[in-house]
C-alpha cells in the first residue's frame, strides 16, 4: 500500500465542475448594477509624440460618462522595481502602435466604440526602430529618454575561463539561432470590472475592489496602489477563475490599471475587457531571440566551454525584460556539467508591444539553440546525441559554475525513458529520407529563490482554519489560473492532515481574506503555496493530535491520522474504520450534528466509557477546538539561503530551490516537396519530483510540449514597420485537434528533498525541449540544420535548396520593398487604423535604408 | 439603433427581449439572460468557446444575430443545458476526470461541440473525434487528455453509466 492517501493518485480538479459546467466566473462574467464598459483608443503609429487629445465631441455623446487620458493616472510603474517606465495611458508619447491613449466610459460597448471614433489626437511622428540590432546603434530620439542606445539592460558574464576551454576543445562550432517573437494567446482574453466603493464609517468613496484575470493579484494590489496614490489596505484585488495565463497575466496590463483609474473618475464601476486583436497587441510574450551561440567539446563528448551573445527583441517597455535576459544566460547553467561560461546578454528596446515573460521564462529560445549544437558536435564526432548528453551531466548535489545548486536531478533517468521507449537505438537514422527522430532536453526552475521586490517577507504563506463542522477551509494566496493550484493545495492539505479531500475548501487569491502569496509565475506555486500549505496542515495536526492523544489515552506520537480517522499506533487500521464508517455516516448526519457539534462534548463525555480506540476526523477536531479553544494553523514558505545563488551583478535570478528536468524524443517526418514537416510522435519524460496529482502533471507536460510543437512549427509574431500581420487566432497558428501529435507523456519521480512530499514544478519545463527535439529530427530526417524557428515550409525549403545545391537559396523577403503598404487590411472589427498605415518618419532608419 | 422584440427558446426556456437588431447571440446570452457559460475567445469566429447548439446543430453564437433564431423554429441548448437533472453529463464528468479541461475556458464550446458529436455519431474513432474537435481551439491541454476525455465518455454512455439511467 503507498504511503499516502491523497496524493499520488489521479484527481480530478477541485474546480473542474465549475468549468465543465459554465458556472463558474471568470472576470468578464462578472457584472455589476450600474457598470460601465471601457473601451481604450490605441496608437496607430509606432512612436509618436502627443501635440493634443481632444476629446469633447465623444464626451458629448449620449451614453459617455467619462474619457479617461493619461494625465488622470500620471504615475510610472513596471513588474519590476528597476522597469518602472511605463504608464497606463501614454503621457507624452506612444511607443508602439497599439499603445494606449484614452479610455471611453459608456452605458453600452457600442457607444462607448462610437464614441471612441470621435476622440482626436495630434501626434508629431518620431523615427521608429523594429529591428533590435539597428536599434542599438541609435544614439538620437531614443524610446525613453534614459537608456542610451535603446538598451534597456546588458550583462556580460565569465564563469570559469572559457577562453583557456575553447583553446582545450578538440572541437569548435559557432552559429546564429533566431528564434521568432511568440505570444500566450490565452483562450480568455484580459478582463478587468473595477469599482469604489465608500468606507462604511466614512462613506467616503474611497474603497477599490478589483476582480482581474491575472496571475499575480498582490502585484496588481501593489501596482494599483502606486498608480493610485492609495494604500494598499484600501485595495481588494480577487481574482476570479482565469482562463489560461502561460505568463501573459504574470504582470499588471494596462486595462487593469485603466479600469480603475477610470472607476474613479466615472464614479460608477467600470468593466474592460479586451478583444482578441488587443490581446495581441498587450503580448508581454517571448521576444524575437538572436543567440550567437559557440560550445567546444573534447573527442570524449565532455563540453569544455560555452559562449553565447544574446539579444532579445524586448518592445517598447521594460516589463519583465531583465529577467528574461538574465534567465537566458542563468539557464545554460543547471541542466548539465559545463566547466566555462562566457554569456553576453542584450535587452534591446524597439517601437513593439512590450515582450514579458512567458512559458519557460528566457530559457526556451536559447535552449534550442544550445541542444541543436550540441547535436551538431556529437554528429561530428560520431557520438550518439542521447550518449553525449550522458557524458556531460551533473552530479549532485552540486552547485554549477554559475552558483546554482542542484539536489534532485532526474535528467538521467528522463533521457534513459524516452530512448527507450522511442526505440532510439533501432530507430535512429534508419527511418528512411524523410523520417527522422530528435532527442532534446531541457529544465526550468521551481520558483524563484530571489523574489523581484527584494524583502525578507515569505514567498508563500497559506492559512487553515477548521471548525466544529469538520470541514476544513484552506486560505491561500495561490492563483489558480488553470495548471491545478486549487487542488495542489487541497490535496497536500488533506494529506497532511490525513482527512479526505472532500473535506477541503479552498479559499483562493482574494488580498482580503488570503495571505500574501508572489502569484503564479515561474512555476513556484507547487513547491512554495505547496509547502508553506504542509506547514500550515502540520501545525493544525499538532493541535488535534496533542487533543485526540488525551481522548485516546495514549502518547501524542503515537497518534496516527489517516483516511478521515483518529487512530493510534498498533490500533485498528484507519482504512477499515473508514470504509465501515462509510453507510453509517451518510444515514446519520442530522444525528451526528445534534448530538456531537453543537451540543458538544459535555454531554459527549458522560456517555463516552474510557478512552477511545479511535475517533472520527470531525470527533477529533470538536476535541481539538474543546482542548485549544479554537484550531487554525499557519505555514509560510521562505526558499533556504542556500539556494539563493552567487554574489555577481544578476546572480538573483537563475537561483532556485529545486529544478526540473525533461528529455522528449520527437519523430517526424519532412515532405521535401513542401518543406512541410509533420510532428508524428512526442516521448516526454519530466521529472516532477513526485507527482502530486498525476492526471494534472500529464496535462501540464503535455501542454508544455503542445506549446513546443506550435512555437516549433507555425506559431510566430509576424511583424511589419511595428504593426503585427497576424493579431487573430486564425492567422496566429497554434496546432488544432488534427494538427497535434500523441504525446506520450512519462512521469519521473526524483524526490526532491525539500519539495512537499518531494515535488517540483510540472508546468514549464518541458516546453524548452520539443523545440530542438524537433529540429534535431528534421536534421535525422533530411540532414539540415535548421537555424530559425518556426520552421515553417518556406524556411525548410530554402534550407533544403540551400543544401541540394539545385538552386540558390530562396529568400523569401528579398527585393520585397520594405517600406509600409498604402492600406492595410482591417481585422476582426479593428478600432484603430481605418485603414492606414503607420506615417513614417523622415528620419526613420528602416525608411533610410530603403533605396 | 431602436431595439426590437425577439423570442429566444433557450434550454427549454422561452424569453421575450429587447434587443438592438445588430446584437450577437452570444452577448444576448451572456449580457441579457446571464448564461456566462458560452464564451468570448476571438472576434472572428476562429476559437470556439461561444459554441451553442441550435436543433442539436453546434453554431457559433459570436457570429449570429440574435434575432436570426427566434423561438418558432430555433430550439438553443447553451452549456447551462447539458447537465442532466442536476447530475453532471457523462462527458462533463469525463472531461473532468481525465484533465480535459484546465483553465476551463474553451470547455464549454468543447462539450457543446462533443454533445452534438457523440448525438449523431455514438462510436466516432479516433480520426472523427479529432476532426469534430478541430473548429474549437484549446491553448492548456494539447488536446490529447480530452481525446481520452470523449473515449471515456463514449464508454460511459455504452456502458448506461450516463446520469439518470
Amino acid at each position: 500500500m503507498s504511503q499516502f492517501s491523497v496524493i499520488g493518485k489521479p484527481v480530478a480538479l477541485i474546480d473542474s465542475a465549475e468549468k465543465t459546467t459554465g458556472s463558474g466566473k471568470y472576470a468578464d462574467d462578472l457584472s455589476l448594477p450600474g457598470m460601465l464598459i471601457g473601451k481604450i483608443l490605441h496608437s496607430p503609429l509606432p512612436h509618436a509624440r502627443i501635440k493634443r487629445i481632444d476629446s469633447s465631441r465623444a464626451l458629448a455623446v449620449e451614453g459617455v460618462v467619462c474619457v479617461v487620458i493619461g494625465e488622470d493616472a500620471p504615475n510610472k510603474y513596471g513588474i519590476l522595481p528597476v522597469g518602472h517606465d511605463e504608464t497606463a495611458l501614454a503621457v507624452d508619447k506612444v511607443r508602439y502602435v497599439g499603445d494606449n491613449i484614452a479610455c471611453v466610459c459608456a452605458v453600452s460597448e457600442s457607444v462607448a466604440e462610437q464614441a471612441l471614433e470621435l476622440i482626436e489626437v495630434e501626434y508629431e511622428p518620431l523615427p521608429a526602430y523594429f529591428d533590435p540590432e539597428v536599434s542599438m546603434a541609435a544614439d538620437s530620439h531614443l524610446i525613453h529618454e534614459h537608456k542610451s542606445h535603446n538598451i534597456e539592460k546588458e550583462y556580460h558574464h565569465v564563469f570559469g575561463d572559457p577562453d583557456r576551454g575553447f583553446a582545450e576543445a578538440d572541437h569548435v562550432a559557432e552559429a546564429r539561432f533566431i528564434a521568432n517573437e511568440v505570444t500566450h494567446a490565452a483562450m480568455e482574453p484580459h478582463s478587468t470590472l473595477a469599482v469604489f466603493q465608500p468606507d462604511p464609517q466614512t462613506g467616503v468613496n474611497n474603497r477599490l475592489t478589483v476582480w482581474s484575470s491575472t496571475q499575480v493579484p498582490y502585484y496588481l494590489q501593489h501596482k494599483l496602489s502606486i498608480v493610485l496614490e492609495m494604500p494598499m489596505s484600501q485595495i481588494r484585488v480577487i481574482k476570479p477563475l482565469v482562463g489560461g495565463g502561460f505568463g501573459g497575466k504574470s504582470e499588471v496590463i494596462p486595462l487593469e490599471i485603466i479600469a480603475a483609474v477610470a472607476a474613479r473618475k466615472a464614479v460608477a464601476p467600470v468593466k474592460i475587457t479586451y478583444t482578441r486583436e488587443e490581446v495581441f497587441w498587450a503580448h508581454r510574450g517571448r521576444p524575437r531571440t538572436i543567440i550567437d551561440l559557440k560550445t567546444g567539446i573534447k573527442n570524449d563528448g565532455r563540453i569544455t566551454a560555452v559562449g553565447g551573445k544574446v539579444i532579445q527583441d524586448g518592445g517598447a517597455y521594460c516589463s519583465y525584460g531583465v529577467v528574461t535576459i538574465l534567465y537566458s544566460g542563468a539557464l545554460l547553467g543547471a541542466l548539465y556539467d559545463i566547466p566555462n561560461i562566457r554569456y553576453d546578454g542584450f535587452r534591446v528596446l524597439t517601437n513593439k508591444p512590450a515582450c514579458g515573460a512567458m512559458r519557460g521564462h528566457g530559457t526556451v529560445n536559447v535552449r534550442f539553440a544550445f541542444e541543436s549544437q550540441l547535436d551538431e558536435l556529437a554528429l561530428k564526432i560520431g557520438m550518439d546525441p542521447a550518449e553525449i548528453r550522458r557524458r556531460n551531466l551533473l552530479k549532485p548535489p552540486c552547485i554549477t559554475v554559475n552558483g546554482l545548486r542542484v539536489q534532485s536531478y532526474g535528467l538521467p533517468e528522463c533521457i534513459e525513458q524516452v530512448v527507450r521507449r522511442s526505440g532510439w537505438e533501432k530507430r535512429r537514422g534508419k527511418l528512411g529520407r524523410g523520417r527522422g527522430l530528435g532527442l532534446g532536453c531541457s529544465h526550468y526552475v521551481s520558483g524563484a529563490a530571489n523574489s523581484i521586490i527584494r524583502s525578507d517577507m515569505p514567498h508563500s504563506t497559506v492559512n487553515i482554519k477548521i471548525d466544529r463542522d469538520g470541514g476544513v477551509v484552506v486560505y491561500t494566496g495561490a492563483s489558480e489560473i488553470g495548471q491545478g493550484s486549487d487542488t495542489m493545495v487541497a490535496q497536500i492539505v488533506a494529506e497532511g492532515l490525513g482527512c479526505k479531500l472532500g473535506r477541503v475548501k479552498v479559499v483562493a487569491a482574494d488580498t482580503d481574506l488570503t495571505p500574501i502569496d508572489i502569484g503564479s509565475y515561474s512555476s513556484r506555486v507547487t513547491f512554495m503555496n505547496g509547502n508553506a500549505a504542509l506547514r500550515a496542515a502540520e501545525e493544525v495536526k499538532r493541535q488535534i493530535v496533542f487533543a485526540a492523544a488525551k481522548k485516546m489515552g495514549c502518547a501524542p506520537e503515537d497518534v496516527v491520522m489517516r483516511a478521515d480517522v483518529v487512530t493510534r499506533r498498533g490500533g485498528p487500521q484507519p482504512e477499515a474504520i473508514a470504509a465501515a464508517l462509510v453507510p453509517k455516516s451518510e444515514t446519520t448526519v442530522a444525528g451526528r450534528v445534534e448530538g456531537q457539534i453543537l451540543r458538544g462534548s459535555v454531554q459527549q463525555k458522560r456517555k463516552e466509557e474510557g478512552p477511545r480506540d479511535w475517533l472520527s476526523f470531525e470527533e477529533a477536531v470538536v476535541a481539538a477546538i474543546d482542548f485549544h479553544g479554537a484550531l487554525s494553523g499557519s505555514g509560510s514558505y521562505a526558499p533556504p539561503p542556500e539556494a539563493r545563488g552567487g554574489k555577481h551583478k544578476g546572480a538573483g535570478v537563475g537561483p532556485s530551490p529545486a529544478y526540473s528536468y525533461a528529455a522528449q524524443v520527437a519523430e517526424v517526418s519532412v515532405d521535401e516537396e513542401t518543406g512541410q514537416v509533420t510532428v508524428h510522435k512526442v516521448w516526454a519524460a519530466h521529472d516532477c519530483g513526485r507527482a502530486l496529482n498525476p492526471v494534472s502533471v500529464e496535462g501540464q507536460v503535455i501542454g508544455s510540449v503542445w506549446m513546443g510543437l506550435g512555437q516549433a512549427l507555425q506559431e510566430e509574431m509576424v511583424w511589419k514597420d511595428g504593426l503585427l500581420i497576424n493579431p487573430g487566432l486564425l492567422e496566429y497558428r497554434s496546432p488544432s485537434a488534427v494538427e497535434s501529435p500523441e504525446v506520450e507523456s512519462i512521469i519521473v519521480e526524483s524526490i526532491d528533498p525539500e519539495g512537499p512530499f518531494g515535488a517540483k514544478e510540472a508546468s514549464e519545463g518541458s516546453l524548452a525541449a520539443t523545440i530542438p527535439a524537433i529540429a534535431n529530427a528534421i536534421y535525422d530526417a533530411v540532414g539540415v540544420r535548421m537555424h530559425e524557428a518556426p520552421f515553417t515550409p518556406e524556411r525548410v525549403l530554402a534550407a533544403l535548396r540551400a543544401q541540394n545545391l539545385t538552386s540558390r537559396r530562396v529568400d523569401m523577403t528579398e527585393h520585397v520593398n520594405p517600406t509600409a503598404p498604402a492600406r492595410f487590411r482591417e481585422h476582426g472589427g479593428s478600432l484603430w487604423h481605418k485603414g492606414r498605415g503607420p506615417a513614417r518618419h523622415e528620419l526613420d532608419p528602416s525608411r533610410t535604408s530603403v533605396k | 439603433m431602436k431595439k426590437e422584440l425577439i423570442e429566444l427558446r433557450v434550454n427549454g426556456r422561452a424569453h421575450e427581449l429587447a434587443v438592438e437588431p445588430s446584437e450577437l447571440l452570444l452577448d444576448v446570452l451572456r449580457r441579457e439572460l446571464q448564461l456566462t457559460g458560452s464564451k468570448r475567445g476571438c472576434d472572428d469566429s476562429s476559437c470556439g468557446a461561444c459554441t451553442v447548439l441550435v436543433n442539436g446543430v453546434p453554431m457559433l453564437a459570436c457570429t449570429m444575430l440574435a434575432g436570426s433564431c427566434q423561438s418558432e423554429d430555433h430550439e438553443i441548448t447553451t452549456i447551462e443545458g447539458v447537465a442532466e437533472h442536476g447530475a453532471l453529463n457523462a462527458i462533463q464528468k469525463a472531461y473532468g476526470e481525465w484533465g480535459g479541461a484546465q483553465c476551463g475556458y474553451c470547455t464549454p464550446g468543447f462539450i457543446m461541440t462533443v454533445k452534438a458529436l457523440l448525438a449523431h455519431n455514438p462510436e466516432p474513432t479516433d480520426e472523427d473525434i479529432r476532426h469534430a474537435l478541430s473548429g474549437n481551439l484549446c491553448r492548456c491541454t494539447g488536446y490529447t487528455q480530452m481525446f481520452q476525455a470523449v473515449k471515456a465518455a463514449v464508454e460511459a454512455e455504452q456502458k448506461g453509466l450516463a446520469a439518470g439511467r
